[in-house]
């Protein structure tokens, strides 16, 4: 039923002898949430690199809305709807939030040459801009310097940053990292409302809020896809309770 | 050319580039393992050609030493030297932007500029050969070598041995190698990084000046030539990679084969061949030609 | 505050003839001169976060350019000189910045370095240049007989009317869509890819105009001097800009005007044999230790101790005051 607007094929990376990455293959369809689980080391930033474009497969294709897109840079992917956030903070702190997405909201508009106007005027950077804040719940904070706000308000506009480039996919590393449990409520009501209109993949460690969100998950071992299946079968997959043996109940 | 002319030139670029090899190593060090960008590196080049030309009465004065005692001198005076500096400047720059560093650094080589005017002129001076190494030897029927530049060639070598010989196989040299990736772990394990920042400084510090020292016979005294090497310094450790040590050896013997040749087929061209030969590297290796060890 | 500290600074410089003798009027020219330079390395350094150390290679084709074409005998109009000197500058590095931009960090500081040093070797070398000697301007630009740079008083305005041009254009530029674009780029490049910039082409933009207006400095320079020589192209020049904008304040505009005044008057301070006497002729010395104790103690430059007092004496917490720059 749904579209499926990101296709991993075969993606493989490997660092000299270690395998970072092991012949993964996962897709994103629209309105669908796909967590990637998995112990530490297991290639889950990797792979997300990869996808995004930071870092090149060893070998694997990726597709991005029926486009072949493994030679592509990140910045031309990004363009092309592929958004994505980081486990760290990149905000710009010393700039305000909402310049911070409408930064991020220009590279949709860039209009570089045009020298002479000013970049807070620009009417359509800032539309996306507002609109992002509003989703994400900064709005009271619009002016406020972004190293100034609190973490899990920072998290909030690390999305909002990502979803003022209006982008057709989410890739999400880690957005819930050192939440509290009311900013963890927060955020899941976000991802809710944001799958209606987009694939969303997101790599996360809180289990319950994984269970909580996802449609499908796909568990990582030292680089390789050990089951890929809805929740309630991934919960009773023996090989998936082996490796979290003593993890997670 | 004709053999004999040949065989001079590689000759000569062979101590040319193990001249800039011995100099850049200490930069490449510095820079390696304490992340300091130390413009003042050429200074002590500098320092190390006058402390040949001003030790010589003195050590002759006081114990009728001759070349070689004023070259141990030189080497105990540099330790001394770079142990304070350190102490005194250095070790605060490890923190700061490489920016900051590369300012701090710059004015510093203002003031040895200038210390070194106040102390011992601005005039340009010789150093003689010791009587020892004045001689020549016989090339092919009509062409003789110096046997001094040899010596250069010879000491050049014996320190780059020495160096690979301390960082591979003494304990302190896998200490220093360890400092550099991993400064938290080496500290736990209760070695006192500070002495060994402190070392590693005082090190390359003396590497330089004795390399001044020697050269100086050579090269003549005069106030510019610290500045004239860093800049080629700085190019060694760019092409052969930051912190590689084998990488700066590959690089300065390839700009001493590149300057020299090219001072005799194309002397115009000469000054840019270098940085053309950077800019071709780079190009293809924008990181160096080697990583870091 | 600041806009009204710029158009007092401005307004000021105006002015300055009228109280100034002739020495006056050759420094204030010169200093002017070295902050239009000084500016074109704060958009480079200060605006997009990479650390030029060739910037004296564009000034000195920018100055060289001038005397070579003024020697061609084509005319003298300005009309023509100016803009193709600007442009010579422009083109080295836009040559320069395409090879350059593809290393980073130190690497990238000590290739600009090397092409500066081959534009200064190619000068210094070959004929092209005159060699050591230099070359003389022997006649200086003009447009048509109301624009006489040979008369200190025009050069002196005409100066000023270029560093006012080139202060107002960088300010709208760096307001604008590419400005802030370039601001990100500073604070984090890998974000603005991430986020769908393709940042290469913003850098080589910025790395050309800056080439254009320190060219622009170069062509001032050589008319005021009626002499260029290699020594124009030397990394201490490239180093002295580096700490006019260091010293002034990285990050804000004015700083490369404050910096560029400060820089100048403390070399002229430990020149000045009145005060020093003999040691006069180490004012090396001096300056080196300026640069030292400024960079230790006043990392962000003397634009920032106005504002750092007026927070200590308003109050504000530690953490606010890091949080208002950029």
């Amino acid at each position: 039923m749904a579209d499926v607007l990101l296709r991993g094929l075969g993606i493989t990376r490997r660092w000299g002898g270690l395998v970072a990455v092991d012949n993964v293959s996962l897709s994103l369809a629209r309105g669908a949430v796909h967590a990637v689980i998995g112990t530490n080391g297991a290639g889950k930033s990797t792979l997300i690199n990869i996808l995004s474009g930071e870092i090149e497969p060893s070998s694997g294709e990726i597709e991005l809305m029926g486009q072949q897109v493994t030679r592509w840079t990140q910045p031309r992917r990004a363009r092309a709807g592929l958004g994505r956030s980081y486990q760290r903070n990149t905000i710009y702190p010393s700039f305000s939030v909402l310049e911070n997405c409408r930064l991020a909201a220009q590279s949709r508009h860039q209009l570089a040459w045009r020298w002479w106007e000013n970049a807070q005027q620009c009417s359509l950077s800032l539309d996306a801009a507002q609109d992002a804040m509003t989703r994400a719940g900064l709005h009271s904070v619009a002016q406020r310097a972004a190293g100034l706000l609190s973490h899990g308000q920072k998290r909030q506009l690390e999305i909002a940053m990502c979803l003022a480039t209006r982008p057709e996919v989410l890739l999400l590393d880690e957005p819930l990292a050192g939440m509290g449990a009311e900013e963890t409520d927060r955020m899941l009501a976000l991802l809710d409302e944001l799958r209606a209109d987009h694939a969303i993949l997101l790599v996360e460690h809180d289990m319950d809020a994984v269970f909580r969100i996802a449609d499908r998950i796909t568990v990582m071992v030292n680089g390789a896809v050990i089951a890929s299946d809805e929740p309630q079968a991934i919960r009773n997959n023996p090989a998936v309770q082996a490796a979290y043996l003593g993890e997670h109940a | 050319m004709d053999l004999s002319t040949f065989l001079i030139q590689c000759l000569n670029s062979l101590q040319y580039g193990l001249l800039l090899f011995l100099v850049a190593s200490g930069l490449t060090l510095i820079f390696g393992i304490m992340g300091v960008i130390n413009l003042a590196h050429g200074s002590f080049y500098m320092i190390g050609a006058y402390m040949a030309f001003a030790l010589a009465p003195i050590v002759s004065g006081t114990f009728g030493g001759g070349f070689f005692s004023a070259l141990v001198v030189g080497v105990v005076l540099a330790v001394l030297l770079g142990y304070v500096l350190e102490w005194a400047f250095f070790s605060f720059l490890y923190e700061r932007e490489h920016l900051q560093q590369v300012l701090m650094t710059y004015g510093l080589i203002l003031v040895f500029e200038e210390c070194r005017s106040l102390l011992l002129g601005d005039d340009v001076h010789g150093v003689e050969v010791p009587p020892l190494l004045a001689g020549t030897l016989p090339l092919g029927d009509t062409m003789t070598y110096p046997v001094y530049r040899l010596f250069i060639s010879g000491v050049c070598l014996l320190l780059a041995l020495a160096m690979y010989w301390v960082f591979t196989r003494t304990r302190l040299g896998m200490m220093i190698r360890a400092g550099s990736t991993n400064r938290e772990m080496v500290q736990s394990l209760g070695i006192d990084i500070k002495f060994l920042y402190r070392v590693v400084f005082a090190a390359g510090v003396a590497i330089a000046v004795l390399a001044g020292m020697v050269a100086a016979p050579v090269s003549s005294v005069y106030p510019g030539m610290g500045n004239s090497v860093l800049i080629i310094c700085f190019v060694v450790v760019v092409i052969g990679g930051i912190g590689s040590i084998r990488g700066a050896l590959l690089a300065a013997l390839l700009i001493g084969a590149v300057d020299t040749f090219g001072k005799v087929l194309l002397p115009q061209a000469a000054g840019v061949l270098v940085y053309v030969l950077m800019a071709l590297i780079l190009l293809w290796k924008p990181d160096g030609l080697f990583k870091a060890g | 505050m600041n806009k009204s500290f710029v158009v007092a600074a401005f307004a000021a410089l105006a002015a300055f003839p009228l109280v100034a003798g002739s020495y006056g009027l050759d420094l204030v020219t010169k200093i002017m001169i070295y902050a239009v330079l000084a500016l074109s390395l704060e958009l480079l350094v200060g605006s997009t976060g990479l650390v030029c150390f060739g910037q004296a290679a564009f000034f000195g084709i920018g100055a060289y350019a001038t005397v070579l074409l003024m020697g061609l005998d084509w005319g003298d109009s300005m009309l023509w000189v100016l803009p193709a000197a600007v442009l010579m500058a422009a083109v080295y590095a836009l040559a320069v910045g395409a090879l350059s931009l593809r290393t980073k960090g130190v690497y990238f500081i000590m290739v600009t370095l090397a092409f500066a040093q081959m534009a200064y070797y190619v000068v210094h070398d070959t004929p092209l240049g005159g060699g050591t000697d230099g070359i003389y301007l022997y006649s200086k630009p003009a447009l048509g007989s109301w624009l006489d740079l040979d008369k200190p008083l025009v050069l002196y305005l005409f100066t000023w009317a270029c560093l006012l041009g080139v202060y107002v254009f960088l300010a709208v530029l760096l307001q604008s869509r590419f400005g802030r674009a370039l601001a990100g780029i500073r604070v984090n490049e890998q974000r603005m890819r991430a986020t769908g910039f393709s940042t290469y082409p913003y850098k080589l933009a910025a790395f050309t105009i800056s080439g254009a207006m320190a060219g622009l400095s170069g062509f001032l320079f050589a008319v005021k001097d009626g002499f260029v020589n290699p020594e124009l192209m030397s990394w201490h020049l490239s180093g002295a800009v580096l700490i006019m904008i260091i010293l002034g304040g990285l990050g804000h505009l004015r700083g490369a005007l404050i910096g560029a005044f400060a820089f100048a008057l403390l070399q002229e301070l430990f020149k000045s044999e009145a005060i020093f006497g003999n040691f006069a002729k180490h004012w090396h010395l001096g300056l080196g230790l300026s640069i030292i104790a400024s960079v230790a103690w006043l990392p962000h430059g003397l634009v920032g101790i106005p504002e750092k007092i007026t927070q200590r004496l308003r109050g504000v917490p530690r953490q606010d005051q890091e949080a208002h720059h950029g």
